[in-house]
């Protein structure tokens, strides 16, 4: 959305224009109108739309101590999926017209504010207020938008900061997100940080009004929708389940353990916007460890920086699709990680820290994301929709989340579940059968023991028995193979891990499971867990090579 | 006919511009209505409070805090300087007094009775806002700030790091198709806006950097220079408020790629006259690039006429710039606009375009990877 067309509008009718050269039918007249409802061969019943506009979130965060509640503020903001592009804080040695220049230049998309213990001084924070409120922070959408400013500092000051900012802002009071030192409670103001994203920042992308008014039914945030889909299957089929949907600024990820869902947007991964933040986040080595062909670091680091800055190309030769399925991977594990610190079983309940950590604030809790037990694995947005080969999908999937045991994996056939997501809310027959017949692709299974061996030692046996296969053998550590078994099909399958390995029932007991086939087939993978690779390219060139090659992944550089 | 990507940077050789100038913190505007400013006039400014030093009198003096106020030579509002005798104890008989020279100058705030404390704000700072932009001002905003306009040629780069100067033109390449290299940069570029042709060396960065210049733009530059020139990788193309020396800006991309013709041909009409550049970028929703303006002068505001903006419509014959590897930064004409779906060398399906690049040899490319530029 920039000049000439900073209009979330147009790319609608480019798309719909699209559509209908591809279909041969009139969707869109004159003037540029989507024509409902549908007359004989033209036009359309219904316009449904989900929308990810907005690029992400950027944040602000302002605390009295850097150190302290500024670093509580920020990792509320960073565990609601912002990107902080700043750190306010009383003793960042910045005098306050810097800060409030600061302010004013960077135009966040929200402001976080926090300060002071409940009961405490209430003048420091105050003072915090007092430096924004005149800032008048403008937003960058829009002159008729309010920047969200939430405050989740110390109760007693609520008063005095509600009277310090005027009708310029749409200022939130949430709960105190560090009410005594030694106790962080983020949930409330994250809640509210992903809230806000969702329904104001959103909304006030360019044309946004209009589309609203184009559409037949509410438009629906593209996570939402996409975390509503996936609760569905979750729940419907009782099993635990991952979703992920990378994008070009944002990724994703969903989760359902044991009934609990959880949702994280990461801001800064992903592979347009964010592509160079995913490389300097991972390291230029941790993307080309993945990476089997010989490729310039000078020519990649200028292709990346090129990708920023012109964010709607796509890789036309093989060695950049390499590359882009290399930083992808990164991109979706840094995305993972953010994921599992954030699903905590302490989410949402105060979170109780020692005094001796008061200084050293890490993110904590116990992860309620548990590889092992996770049974379906669902890949979602450009990179992994649309990669070339299914079997590129698959092991882009197994390479970034590692899953554990045996994990059917899936992806969305062409990016289609935020829009049965909302299609569900005005036809959920329609949507449902869509998304049985046409959404879904299922790509088989992966059979992945965890636990570290010597390369070329016995990592597990296995023994695979439907009406179209019977096989078994072992596969040693570092192996990596795939066999057939298509789509729609089951198997049985009993794997007996090695000594040390773990594939579901306890290290060295054997499992047995029906399995489903797919696109793919199934994935034995000995290659540990966590999986290994070197950045040195001496060693990881051989072994992805080998990794390659056992799965077909790109078979024209062979 | 269907569309293509166009970045919507503004290339234009006349355009009226409108830029608003607005203080941190209310104050005092200087500029009125209708005036002319040059870029470097203060246009707005305020002071704010100065620095707070607290003097704890009574531990100074050994006495209780509710003795601190009867004992104060000077009065809360009161201004003293260093050495002023601010305190001076009653003794005993008129004797033994001890007194209390002040440590930091400003003005008397507070003191306090409950804490013994006397607070001193030291002096006000000035906050001042240039003008930025040679023009008229058209809009007072009252405590805030100004808003100015001016007929100008505006040029909006692709990505810049730096913030806001402003200097003379000065030409350092002989053609758009020039890289900007070393020996390029003269002694005599000092406080200049340097334009270079295709790619900016990282040495050539530096040598700017030593010779003063305040600003360097040309078509593009590696991605490992700008990393050695900001210390740290970019990770979100969010700049601006980088201090490395001076404002950079690229106008085409990375790596080795050739300012467009017509950007370079109206710098060179503008060589010498004073520009206007910022740095700044933000690349997401809602973006912001860096720009160079350059005013008018009355008598090229007689000969200049205003540019039209083309829409962004991709037809056969249409030049077009790749934008993508293996091609990159090639430009071309548009020999054919095949509606279905090919299969490209990486395997992906994607609607493409045939273009016929300047060497004569045809290629076809991802309707993704071309950008339209007027030429």
């Amino acid at each position: 959305m920039e000049e000439p067309a900073a209009d979330v509008t147009v790319g609608v009718t480019n798309a719909v224009t699209e559509i209908a050269e591809l279909s041969g039918r009139k969707l869109v007249d004159d003037n540029g109108q989507i024509i409902r409802p549908a007359q004989g061969d033209v036009g359309c019943d219904a316009y449904i739309s989900t929308s990810s506009a907005g690029g992400g979130l950027q944040m602000m965060v302002a605390g009295v101590v850097r150190e302290m509640t500024a670093a509580s503020a920020k990792r509320a903001a960073l565990g609601a999926g912002a990107i902080v592009m700043d750190v306010i804080a009383s003793n960042d040695r910045r005098l306050p017209h810097e800060q409030i220049q600061r302010i004013r230049e960077l135009r966040p998309d929200m402001i976080l504010i926090s300060g002071g213990t409940d009961g405490g001084t209430t003048s420091h924070v105050v003072q915090l207020a007092e430096l924004i409120a005149p800032a008048k922070p403008q937003p960058r959408f829009g002159s008729e938008y309010r920047m969200p400013v939430i405050y989740a500092g110390n109760k007693e000051a609520v008063p005095i900061v509600e009277e310090t900012f005027d009708k310029s802002v749409e200022l939130s009071v949430v709960p105190n997100l560090r009410p005594v030192l030694e106790r962080e409670n983020l949930g409330p103001a994250r809640d509210k940080i992903h809230d806000l994203f969702l329904e104001h920042v959103m909304a006030h992308a360019p044309g946004y009004d209009k589309l609203i008014s184009w559409t037949d039914s509410p438009i629906m945030p593209t996570p939402g929708a996409v975390g509503d889909i996936l609760r569905t299957i979750a729940e419907g089929q009782g099993i635990n389940a991952v979703g992920v949907d990378i994008g070009g600024a944002t990724t994703d990820v969903f989760s359902v353990f044991d009934g609990v869902f959880n949702r994280t947007v990461s801001a800064n991964l992903g592979m347009s916007y964010s592509i160079s933040n995913v490389c300097s986040e991972a390291g230029m080595p941790s993307i080309l460890r993945w990476v089997h062909l010989e490729m310039d670091e000078r020519e990649l680091r200028n292709r990346v920086k090129n990708k920023m800055i012109r964010p709607t190309t796509i890789p036309q030769t093989l060695e950049a699709l390499v590359f882009e399925q290399a930083v992808s991977r990164e991109a979706l594990r840094l995305a993972y990680q953010q994921h599992k610190e954030f699903a905590t079983t302490l989410k949402g309940v105060q979170q109780q820290r020692t005094v001796g950590d008061t200084f050293s604030q890490n993110t904590s809790g116990q992860t309620i994301v548990d590889n092992m037990k996770l049974d379906l694995l669902v890949a979602s947005g450009g990179v992994l929709s649309h990669a070339p080969r299914m079997v590129q999908t698959a092991a882009m999937l197994v390479d970034a989340f590692q899953p554990e045991g045996i994990t059917t994996l899936a992806k969305d056939s062409i990016f289609m579940m935020p829009h049965l997501g909302v299609l569900a809310q005005v036809h959920s027959k329609a949507a449902l059968e869509v998304f049985e017949r046409d959404c879904l692709i299922y790509l088989g299974t992966c059979v992945a023991p965890k636990g570290q061996g010597q390369r070329g030692k016995p990592c597990f046996s296995y023994s695979i028995r439907s009406h179209a296969l019977n096989e078994l053998g072992e596969i040693s550590c570092g192996e990596l193979k795939q066999l057939p078994l298509a789509d729609g099909e089951k198997a049985e399958i009993t794997v007996e891990p090695a000594r040390g390995f773990d594939c579901g029932a306890g290290k060295g007991k054997p499992v047995r499971k029906e399995i489903r086939g797919g696109t793919v087939g199934i994935i034995l993978d000995g290659r540990g867990r966590e999986l290994e690779l070197s950045t040195k390219r001496e060693q990881s060139v051989p072994a992805v090579t080998q990794w390659n090659q056992a799965l077909d992944l790109y078979p024209e550089s062979s | 006919m269907a569309h293509a990507y166009t970045p919507g940077l503004k290339v234009t050789n006349r355009v009226r511009h409108r830029t608003r100038r607005l203080l941190p913190l209310p104050g005092e505007v200087l500029a009125e209505i209708g005036s002319h400013v040059q870029a470097q006039d203060v246009v707005a400014q305020a002071f704010m409070p100065g620095d707070v030093s607290p003097i704890n009198l009574s531990n100074a003096l050994s006495l209780p805090p509710g003795d601190i106020p009867d004992i104060m030579t000077r009065k809360e509002g009161d201004v003293i300087e260093v050495g002023d005798v601010i305190a001076v104890t009653r003794g005993i008989f008129g004797f033994f007094k001890t007194d209390y020279k002040a440590k930091v100058a400003g003005k008397i705030e507070t003191i306090s009775k409950v804490t013994g404390q006397v607070i001193v704000r030291g002096e006000p700072m000035p906050v001042q806002v240039k003008a930025y932009l040679s023009g008229e001002v058209v809009e007072v905003l009252p405590q805030e700030g100004v808003a100015i306009e001016n007929e100008v040629s505006l040029i909006q780069g692709i990505f810049g790091i730096g913030g806001e100067t402003c200097g003379p033109i000065r030409m350092a390449c002989e053609s758009h198709n020039d890289k900007l290299t070393l020996e390029k940069i003269t002694s005599e570029m000092k406080g200049a806006v340097v334009i270079g042709g295709a790619r900016m060396t990282g040495e050539a960065v530096q040598r700017a950097i030593e010779v003063g210049a305040v600003a360097v733009v040309s078509g593009g530059m590696d991605d490992q220079d700008l990393r050695q020139i900001l210390g740290y990788d970019l990770g979100v193309a969010i700049t601006g408020s980088e201090k490395i020396g001076l404002t950079l800006i690229i106008t085409e991309g990375f790596g080795d790629i050739s300012m467009a013709a017509k950007t370079f041909e109206l710098f060179k009409t503008r060589e010498g006259d004073e520009a206007s550049v910022n740095g700044s970028t933000q690349i997401r929703a809602g973006v912001m690039r860096p720009e160079i303006i350059i005013p008018l002068s009355e008598s090229e505001l007689a000969s200049e006429t205003e540019s039209v903006h083309s829409s962004g419509m991709l037809d056969v014959g249409t030049t077009v710039r790749i934008i993508r590897d293996p091609w990159f930064g090639l430009i071309g004409s548009v020999t054919g606009l095949p509606t279905d779906p090919t299969t490209l060398g990486s395997g992906s399906k994607a609607r493409v375009l045939d273009v016929k690049m300047e060497s004569g040899e045809t290629v076809t490319v991802p309707r993704a990877n071309v950008e339209l530029i007027e030429e």
